[in-house]
């Protein structure tokens, strides 16, 4: 079964989540990233940050844990085994740290098919803030194999 | 944009080594990614893969990594990529970036940069592009091609 353009009526809830400063450290560990600024937060405050720094990726997984993005794909006719990240973009305006309360604000705003229905495509944006101050943007398109076409 | 000055000079390159495992373990756990196509060879083998491959943010965070070596994370505005192949277990990225021009938007000046993720068999797994700011505005005046 392909994908159900349904899922575009889904609201999805706010996300309000803690970026935690031991998170951040396990991610700066899991990427070999070795600058302190990431991992202690002493080292992190005498380069002139609050706290330890959140990576540039580092939002996009807090998110997806958060998120019943898996489940409302499933809902709506997707096999997860047939789905593919093919394009993430990210636009920042502030950096955010350990310690920083976020909340994300999404939507599925377009679903299309190509290959004559061998494959969907399906379009989640999502907006962060932090005390009400847009702090970054993500975009994702998620790719899904139909191994048979439309149905 | 005000201004454009076309180059197209390499100006970081990251080789974080062959990816394990192990990686993939800590990076599902720390990232919060947990498909289990990445970590679960069953998962992998369920949905037609011979084993499991890299998430495809890992590739991405490297990008960050490659990007926060060469410049203050502050001063990127902008991260995209296309994942374009998958990134089997072991395999060996290598990433690059290269300016393509810098820009002036709103009085600050740009790099526009294109990225690439190539693995040691020629496999393109990603392309992407970032935007990152060239100078802090009050440096604008002695503003030079190098950061």
């Amino acid at each position: 079964m392909s994908l159900d353009h349904a899922i575009l009526d889904v609201t999805v809830p706010p996300i309000v989540t803690d970026v935690e400063r031991g998170r951040i450290r396990q991610f700066a560990i899991a990427i070999g990233e070795e600058n302190p600024i990431y991992r202690d937060r002493d080292a992190a405050v005498a380069a002139g940050h609050p706290d330890v720094l959140a990576p540039p990726t580092f939002l996009f997984g807090l998110e997806l844990e958060n998120s019943n993005v898996f489940a409302d794909l499933a809902a709506h006719g997707v096999d997860l085994g047939n789905v593919l990240h093919g394009e993430q973009q990210f636009r920042y305006f502030a950096d955010v740290h350990a310690g920083d309360r976020v909340t994300f604000e999404s939507a599925y705003v377009d679903a299309y098919s190509k290959a004559s229905g061998a494959l969907d495509f399906l379009v989640r944006r999502s907006t962060v803030t932090r005390d009400g101050t847009v702090v970054a943007e993500l975009e994702s398109v998620s790719v899904i194999k139909n191994p048979g076409g439309k149905k | 944009m005000t201004s454009s000055t076309p180059t197209t000079d390499v100006v970081a390159e990251l080789r974080p080594g062959a990816i394990s495992r192990t990686t993939l373990a800590l990076f599902a756990g720390a990232s919060g990614d947990h498909n289990p196509i990445h970590i679960d060879i069953d998962s992998a083998k369920a949905s037609g893969m011979e084993d499991v491959f890299a998430h495809g943010m890992l590739s991405m965070a490297y990008l960050g990594r490659l990007l926060t070596d060469w410049i203050p994370q502050s001063r990127i505005r902008e991260l995209s990529t296309r994942f374009t192949a998958i990134t089997p277990v072991h395999a060996e990225p290598v990433l690059t970036a290269a300016i393509r021009e810098i820009v002036t938007v709103d009085g600050e000046q740009r790099a526009h940069l294109d990225l690439n993720v190539v693995l040691a068999d020629g496999t393109r797994t990603l392309t992407g592009t970032a935007v990152v700011a060239w100078s802090d505005p009050g440096e604008l005046a002695n503003a030079t091609l190098v950061p």
